[in-house]
């Protein structure tokens, strides 16, 4: 459609874009010789040149003309348009699978091998089915340079698929308006030849945070949250974003909703790891119930330590 | 007596005060012609709001990060700025205002036929804007869910998102009443001679505005308190965490919101089709076809609402209907726009300033025809479905549509209205630059969307930085130009030239009684012979 992408980028480039500029084509000659007729006539039968307007009631052959040739017209490029979009319909069988998972505000790709990346790697030329799952509000995977798009919806995992034609790396947005970050739900494609590919996949522990085995607790507490995208609504230095900051509250009591109830609880590793696990049990004053969901299951027990360790070492 | 009685006939619905004084002479009158300008102001009141929105959304998008706002404040900016231009002005705008006006003294009839009830729609109106403008500044701050309020953000968001709904579900109520009185209005109250062929093209718009209001409201009214309902009871109708879906939720709202688009269109059409056979001095060409358009247009509307749904998973069959439902009707608006032109054809023209903005408004409502065309094929629509695309063209038909209807509706039947006339050379002033930039405005949103730039964006990638830079200037131009016609409007409205009974030689009823008409409109009810927009 534009020069910076190529034309074959994926295999529903050609169709979209066929369909594309056929009705752009046929709107735009429909519009200039409308404008043109419109101008003329107001320019031929301006008042001082034409005092007396000719009365015309109608004509019955002319309203047939222009009733049966738009609708033949509109048909062809509703044609177009469903055979554009066919084929977006029936991933092949033995399609390579990647469950798509997006929850506010960052997207993750898991692959069969139990692989786990932020952004989205795909062999060229070979057919991928992305599983989409959306953990807590309606998200929308959106690869412009390939012409796909699908909605995400919570409860309903659906499917889209689509062979990448050209090595290279692509944006991949969010567009299904999801709250606070949406417009910040952005992440790549990257189309790699299939043998670089395979290595990629086959080396697992590439997926772990690129963090020294000695590093210290806290900063491999840091890569979790990194990991897992806690950073997009809790802040390290203070500020309010969608859920309270890390700092600043450690060992002190803290006011909270819980079951409905004001009261206050210490924030100690018991609160941090109910955060985690059940965060809508105890609601921080001044935020919302119901924006986090339970990380129960992603971050395990030795990682909310890790993570514990963190925020105690910012307190200190 | 007997002259005196002539003298009180003659005397303006403007001077006619009822024995009452200020503002109760507007608030506790039943008088068709000021309830209709009661809704001409408080619908402009909030237009001002609404724009001022639309402005700083577009100051912060002039560039990447943060320019003038936070994302919080971004989303609630777009949010509010959707809810108050749909459901207070748009919705309401053109059958609220000049409908009230010209429905009756165009039929030939002393008023609408529930006037108590005319008025007490507006109360209902003013109740609704109040609720949905209050969410503005009550407690847990301005609603941040978009003015479609998609199910589970909507319950999950802790902004003020009641207030809004509500707001909403009332001005439904207004709605509603509002058809239903057209609709006997223009049953019951035609004057003698005028059969259903011989009525202008504009009450003929509103006839099928008034059954999409009175059958398609109530979807949205029940849809909104299931809102309410799923908020405060925690009952689960959408909310796939409690066996709900968001899906349904969609379907709801669109097959209201859908048929609601042609409810700002039609009475925009109908004006438009006013207009141009005034300024041509020639009779509208096909007027049969144009009403049996109009009725098509009401009717297939209905069917459409699943095109704004095909990248939300509904199955091949549905969406292979709702795509050709979609082009087809495409067709009855193309029929118009074909008989509009041929309406100037041999016509004896004058452009002056209801007929640039009529000609002007052809020339938008083309543009966002034709890329609803584009946005009706299934394998496009996947491509531009949520980006800048779908932004710039419902702002092409809504505000290209209706906004350029109402302002030649508003420069047509101003002088009618105030009995006098505007500055014609600030008129003109005001047209031109504000359609230079609204061009500017909404055209950059087209490249951006083929692009893939998503709409509701708060930030973009440096790739979309120049388009919106252009997009951000325009706003600025549009907005000059919408200040020069305002202020000349309101000037005018004080102490404008008087104008005379028909200053562009009009032939429907309204250019044959006095400029402003009398209280009661008509001396006596008028015998119709002859069909309409005759001239010879």
């Amino acid at each position: 459609m534009y020069s910076i992408n190529p034309e074959n980028a994926s295999n529903f480039v050609a169709g979209v874009d066929l369909a594309f500029f056929i009705i752009l084509g046929v709107s735009i000659f429909f519009l200039v010789a409308i404008t043109a007729a419109m101008i003329i006539f107001i320019r031929k039968y301006n008042r001082e040149k034409h005092p007396e307007a000719i009365q015309n009631e109608g004509s019955t052959k002319l309203e047939i003309i222009w009733t049966v040739i738009p609708l033949l017209i509109v048909l062809v490029m509703f044609y177009f348009g469903w055979m554009g979009w066919k084929p977006m319909k029936t991933p092949p069988e033995d399609a390579m699978r990647v469950k798509a998972i997006a929850r506010m505000w960052n997207f993750k790709f898991e692959y069969e091998n139990g692989k786990l990346t932020d952004s989205l790697y795909v062999p060229l030329n070979q057919p991928v089915i992305l599983d989409l799952v959306a953990l807590d509000v309606l998200h929308s995977l959106y690869i412009p340079a390939f012409r796909v798009k699908e909605d995400m919806v919570p409860g309903n995992i659906k499917q889209m698929w689509f062979i990448p034609g050209q090595v290279g790396s692509y944006d991949l947005f969010c567009t299904e308006y999801c709250g606070l970050e949406h417009s910040y739900m952005y992440t790549g494609v990257h189309v790699m030849h299939e043998d670089e590919f395979d290595e990629w996949l086959k080396d697992t522990t590439a997926v772990a945070p690129v963090v020294a085995e000695d590093a210290s607790p806290a900063d491999r507490g840091f890569q979790v949250l990194v990991k897992n995208g806690c950073n997009a609504c809790h802040s390290s230095d203070g500020s309010k974003l969608v859920g309270p900051s890390y700092l600043g509250n450690w060992g002190n009591m803290r006011k909270v909703t819980a079951g409905g109830e004001k009261t206050e609880v210490l924030f100690d590793k018991e609160y941090i790891r109910k955060s985690i696990y059940d965060p809508n049990a105890e609601i921080a004053d001044g935020f919302n119930k119901g924006l986090m969901l339970s990380y129960e299951g992603l971050v395990s027990e030795e990682e909310i330590e890790l993570i514990i360790e963190y925020i105690r070492s910012l307190n200190e | 007596m007997s002259e005196n009685k002539q003298h009180d006939a003659q005397k303006s619905y403007l001077e006619e005060t009822g024995g009452r004084k200020g503002i109760f002479k507007w608030i506790l009158s039943t008088d068709h012609k000021r309830i209709g300008l009661l809704y001409l102001y408080s619908i402009m009141s909030w237009f001002f709001i609404g724009v001022t929105l639309g402005v700083l959304m577009k100051l912060e998008l002039i560039a990447p990060g943060i320019t003038i706002m936070g994302a919080q404040s971004y989303n609630a900016t777009f949010t509010v700025h959707g809810v108050i231009m749909i459901f207070l002005i748009v919705i309401p705008g053109l059958p609220a205002v000049f409908g009230n006006f010209m429905l009756p003294i165009q039929i030939g009839a002393k008023d609408v036929a529930f006037p108590k009830l005319n008025l007490l729609s507006w109360y209902i109106y003013i109740a609704g804007s109040i609720l949905v403008v209050s969410s503005l500044f009550a407690g847990g701050g301005p609603p941040d869910t978009g003015w479609t309020f998609y199910a589970p953000y909507s319950f999950k968001t802790g902004t003020n998102m009641l207030p809004a709904v509500l707001g909403a579900f009332v001005l439904g109520f207004s709605s509603i009443l509002t058809g239903l009185n057209f609709l006997v209005t223009i049953h019951r109250l035609r004057a003698p001679g005028m059969t259903w062929l011989k009525m202008p093209v504009f009450p003929w718009t509103l006839y099928g505005t008034a059954w999409i209001q009175l059958l398609a409201t109530p979807i949205v009214g029940i849809t909104l308190l299931m809102v309410i309902g799923e908020r405060i009871f925690n009952i689960g109708f959408f909310d796939p965490a409690k066996g709900g879906d968001p899906i349904l939720y969609q379907h709801l709202f669109w097959i209201y919101s859908h048929p609601a688009v042609y409810i700002m269109i039609l009475p925009a059409m109908g004006a438009i089709s006013e207009i141009i056979p005034t300024f041509a001095r020639k009779t509208i060409f096909g007027y049969r076809a144009i009403i049996v358009s109009t009725l098509a247009i009401a009717f297939v509307g209905y069917f459409v609402w699943g095109h704004h749904m095909f990248t939300s998973g509904m199955s091949g069959t549905a969406l292979f209907t709702f795509s050709i439902l979609t082009f087809i009707v495409a067709i009855p608006s193309a029929i118009k726009v074909f008989n509009w032109v041929s309406t100037m054809h041999q016509g004896s023209i004058s452009a002056d300033v209801p007929f640039l903005w009529a000609a002007s408004f052809i020339f938008v409502f083309m543009i966002g025809g034709l890329t609803g065309l584009i946005l009706g094929a299934l394998a496009v629509n996947v491509h531009v479905h949520d980006t800048a695309f779908v932004v710039g063209h419902f702002h092409f038909i809504v505000f290209g549509g209706t906004g350029f209807a109402f302002f030649g509706a508003l420069h047509y039947w101003f002088p009618k209205i105030y009995g006098r006339m505007y500055d014609r050379a600030w008129a003109k002033t005001g047209w031109i630059i504000f359609f230079i930039g609204f061009i500017t405005l909404y055209g950059p949103m087209f490249y951006l969307g083929i692009r893939g730039m998503p709409r509701r964006y708060f930030d973009y990638l440096p790739d979309y930085h120049g388009p919106n830079i252009i997009s951000s200037l325009g706003a600025l131009v549009m907005v000059t130009g919408f200040v020069i016609i305002v202020i000349n409007l309101f000037k005018s409205a004080r102490s404008g030239e008087k104008a005379e009974m028909n200053p562009w030689g009009g032939t429907n009823l309204e250019w044959r009684i006095p400029s402003p008409p009398p209280l009661e409109n008509f001396d006596e009810i008028p015998t119709i012979d002859k069909a309409t927009y005759k001239y010879d």
